[in-house]
């Protein structure tokens, strides 16, 4: 039966079994392919999405258990219209090989919505989940200060 | 073309006879120019393979493939640095795969010698070398040999280029080219007249190309200062397009399983289940595994668990003991090299006390965070496969023999790659994608890896032993005697690539083995091969990933025995060796505010290592916290002899260092029945923020050769932290991974 799906403010009707992951069905049927698949077992972070707000792992969130609207990488901002946490990771040249960054970022975004001034092991805690075989953690670190600090300015 | 291995017969004669100065032929065959690859069309010129212009403006070259480094935006800036162009006013693209993108340092590093010792006779002669690259086809990316391929021939590139459109604008103004100056992409006449290069492009293909001269450092722009990358805010907004982004009209979505017996082949198999499941379209035979095509990546993956595969054995030992027996082995067999034998290593110095330790590391996997995948279309007789990969010539080559077509019929795309490490110098994936599409001509077919499938399908880092003999005296060490055995990874990948033997003593399997930096007056490194069929390949930093861990270690048993502080009794022997090699070691103690005292509840450890031309020492500390050992600082420092990109630089060494640590402290793969245990990141975990040290990394200048970056960080990290460790508990680790033996915060 065709499920309507509330993503970045547009509606999309999708017609698939009820299992099958948000994870692919954004970046298989939807096309919006900024959220990654990574492992699978939501061990490595990298289809981190938010619903609601809330950010959770794409890979392990049935189709049926959508409960809410779905905010991806894209909803966040463009290349021309960057949120400020985006802006905040290009300014401090976080990226490597870029392939986490969709998810560090949204979830580093629903970290700074439930705590505008993170301390560092409050970092810690919140990004542990998400995986980065690059090593790009000082950066990552450091675009949250930054970024919490302009959404505190603006 | 002509098959590789006669091409690269050719080569050896041509390499053999430059190695001892017989280059009049070699040097000619050698030095023809490789066809322009771009291929211009009309209102296009085409000034050499690495700038092209037109009415759009200037597009760069950088076909080096893009997997972190920064590599994207490094070759460009040393292209723009003489061009007179700015980064943001350029295109920059990756070009197709082509012999005139050949990597002239690939063959330089392969050179005999230790490295650092090289002199710049020798140099010249690797430089030269290099150029065996072209007839190899080495279009490629690894080694850390991006910045010293491109360093001088891109700026060459640059600024012939430049002096030709000034010769255009010359001619068209009625002026010497000498009066006219170039910026931002304009040339500029004594009276003010301003000309785009775009509006010269077509002037300038007409004429001869004008060779200059290159700028000296104290005009640089760009090089030397941090840019801005030139993927960032691709990266930051999800738009950066990898691999496995790639999408199409009327694409398929493809996974698959194959044999986890590597080398095994399958008896058959059952797919009646799969083929009755939702969005199945296809089930595919794949030789020793099977392929399920389907509407969407999961529902492929959900109908190959479906399927009941008997699979052969392995052509190795089914398990993780006798796979290390197998090795062990090959200490029985003569050395496949010597590469050091200074003094007497069969004789203890009179009154020298001796040691010996033996080590041992395991298997890893690359584990980049995009799985492997490839994209491939067959139509009409061609095949276009879309894939992250860092040797776009080879992928070409053996997809068109997959196929049954000729390399010139193989169109590969080389998009960001999330992650090489090594793993994609292999074509495995692509290959896989092309048997796929042979089944489908007409329709694109993405195949995408699980996990677990990865992870079980590498070319792993190889289980490497070592035994080690070692002799003090008077704080000083007199003798170092080791012998390392493993399997080659160049050895295989010479049989996966061309089906040829490897001959000879293999450099890279003991490279941080024989050469480290430091005089010791019996020293004798040697190298035993295993023909364990197991598949190995090129883990970042390759060889010195094991050999640093076992000569860093030993060294510090060494100093131990012989009552000295580790950082000074290397200090000794580098100083005595090779001064920069000194000047890492200086640069982390001072750092660190090293004393050779620890508090209670505080280790420290030191490593050095000398790989891919580069010299870097890491200081690491340890503290125990609520009864588990955390790595709270490291400091590292290396001697790239010239910084092209600092930011990079930093980001780099820290980045090798992290993908060390994460082995040293969690990696392994093991076997049982012959398949790797291990299949996804809970059973391969990595440093994650909580777990990662505080970090200073300092860049220094001072040797007279410009090193590599993306691997020299990765072998001091596993030494350091093991002799941290020691410090800490007084318990030393001669086998790998760590948290086997201490209880490290997770």
């Amino acid at each position: 039966m065709p499920t309507d799906l509330r993503i970045n403010g547009k509606t999309h009707q999708v017609d698939l079994p009820d299992d099958v992951p948000l994870l692919w069905v954004l970046r298989d049927e939807v096309g919006l392919t900024g959220t990654k698949f990574g492992c699978g077992v939501a061990a490595c972070g990298a289809c981190t999405v938010h619903i609601d707000g809330e950010a959770v792992r794409s890979c392990q969130v049935a189709l049926s258990d959508v409960w809410g609207e779905v905010t991806t990488i894209e909803g966040l901002g463009s290349p021309d219209a960057m949120a400020a946490i985006q802006k905040a990771w290009v300014e401090h040249q976080v990226a490597q090989c870029g392939y986490c960054q969709s998810g560090q970022i949204m979830q580093a975004a629903s970290l700074l919505a439930e705590n505008p001034a993170p301390s560092d092991a409050e970092i810690d805690e919140a990004m542990q989940g998400n995986l980065c075989r690059c090593g790009t953690y000082p950066r990552i670190r450091a675009a949250i200060h930054s970024a919490a600090q302009k959404m505190q300015e603006a | 073309m002509a098959s590789i291995a006669k091409i690269a017969r050719r080569t050896f004669l041509i390499g053999s006879a430059a190695i001892v100065g017989g280059v009049a032929f070699g040097a000619y065959y050698v030095s023809r120019p490789a066809p322009n690859p771009l291929n211009p069309g009309d209102g296009e010129a085409a000034l050499n393979p690495f700038v092209l212009i037109d009415q759009n403006g200037v597009t760069l070259f950088a076909p080096r493939a893009e997997m972190g480094q920064g590599v994207k935006t490094s070759w460009a800036a040393l292209i723009a640095e003489e061009l007179d162009v700015e980064l943001d006013q350029v295109r920059v693209l990756h070009g197709p795969a082509a012999t005139g993108y050949y990597n002239s340092a690939f063959i330089a590093d392969g050179l005999p010698g230790r490295g650092y010792d090289t002199g710049n006779f020798k140099h010249a002669i690797g430089e030269a070398l290099g150029h065996l690259g072209k007839t190899l086809n080495l279009h490629g990316t690894g080694g850390s040999t991006s910045m010293k391929d491109g360093y001088k021939r891109m700026r060459q590139a640059g600024a012939t280029a430049r002096e030709t459109l000034k010769q255009a604008a010359a001619e068209r103004l009625g002026v010497e080219r000498a009066q006219l100056s170039t910026a931002k992409g304009v040339v500029t006449a004594p009276d003010g007249t301003a000309i785009p290069y775009a509006e010269l492009a077509m002037e300038a293909a007409k004429l001869d190309l004008v060779e200059t001269g290159l700028r000296p450092k104290s005009d640089w722009r760009l090089i030397g200062k941090s840019q801005p990358r030139l993927d960032m805010a691709a990266k930051a907004t999800g738009t950066a397009e990898f691999g496995v982004d790639v999408r199409l009209p009327g694409m398929k979505f493809a996974s698959l399983r194959m044999n986890p017996r590597q080398g095994g082949g399958m008896k058959g198999f059952d797919a009646s289940a799969a083929e009755a499941m939702p969005g199945v379209e296809q089930v595919v035979n794949m030789g020793a595994g099977v392929a399920v095509v389907a509407r969407n990546t999961w529902l492929a993956m959900q109908a190959l668990d479906a399927i009941e595969v008997d699979w052969e054995d392995a052509p190795y030992p089914a398990e993780t003991d006798q796979v290390f027996v197998k090795i062990a082995e090959a200490f029985d067999d003569a050395p496949n090299s010597v590469m050091r034998d200074d003094g007497n290593a069969d004789t203890l110095p009179a009154d020298a006390v001796e040691l010996t330790a033996d080590y041992q590391v395991p298997y890893l996997a690359h584990a980049t965070m995009e799985p492997m995948n490839a994209t491939a279309l067959l139509e009409d007789g061609k095949l276009t496969v879309w894939c992250g990969n860092q040797m776009p010539t080879y992928t070409q080559m053996k997809c068109a023999e997959e196929a049954g077509l000729e390399s010139e019929q193989v169109d590969i795309r080389t998009t960001y790659l999330g992650g090489g490490f090594g793993r994609r110098v292999e074509f495995d994936y692509a290959v896989l994608a092309t048997r796929l599409a042979k089944q489908m001509p007409g329709t694109p077919v993405q195949l995408t890896w699980s996990r677990e499938e990865d992870m079980r399908h590498d070319m792993y880092r190889p289980g490497a032993l070592a035994r080690m003999r070692g002799g003090v005296k008077d704080g000083q060490a007199v003798l170092l005697d080791g012998k390392v055995a493993a399997a080659s990874p160049v050895a295989q990948a010479m049989k996966r690539l061309a089906d040829l033997p490897q001959a000879g003593p293999d450099k890279v399997h003991v490279e941080g083995f024989f050469n480290p930096p430091y005089a010791i007056p019996n020293f004798r490194m040697a190298g035993h091969l295993s023909d364990i069929q197991i598949p190995v390949g090129f883990w970042r930093s390759v060889g010195n990933s094991f050999n640093a861990f076992f000569v860093e270690s030993f060294i510090d048993e060494m100093a131990h025995a012989a009552g000295a502080d580790p950082l000074e009794f290397r200090l000794d022997m580098a100083r005595r060796e090779w001064a920069p090699a000194a000047g890492v070691l200086e640069a982390v103690r001072d750092m660190s505010g090293w004393t050779g005292k620890t508090a209670e509840g505080t280790g420290r450890g030191v490593a050095m290592c000398y790989s891919f031309g580069t010299p870097v020492a890491e200081v690491i500390e340890v503290v125990e916290e609520d009864g588990s050992i955390r790595i709270s600082n490291a400091w590292i420092a290396c001697d790239v002899g010239q910084a092209i990109d600092p930011s990079i630089i930093r980001a780099q060494m820290f980045s090798g260092m992290a993908y060390g640590l994460s082995a040293a402290c969690f990696g392994e793969i093991t076997f049982a029945d012959g398949a790797a245990e291990q299949g996804n990141f809970p059973d391969y975990d990595a440093i994650r923020m909580h777990t990662m040290p505080t970090t200073q990394v300092q860049v220094l200048e001072t040797q007279a050769h410009l090193g590599g970056v993306g691997e020299p960080g990765t072998p001091p990290a596993a030494p350091a932290l093991a002799n941290a460790l020691f410090d800490l508990t007084g318990k030393r680790a001669r086998r790998l991974p760590l948290m086997h033996d201490f209880d490290l915060l997770i």
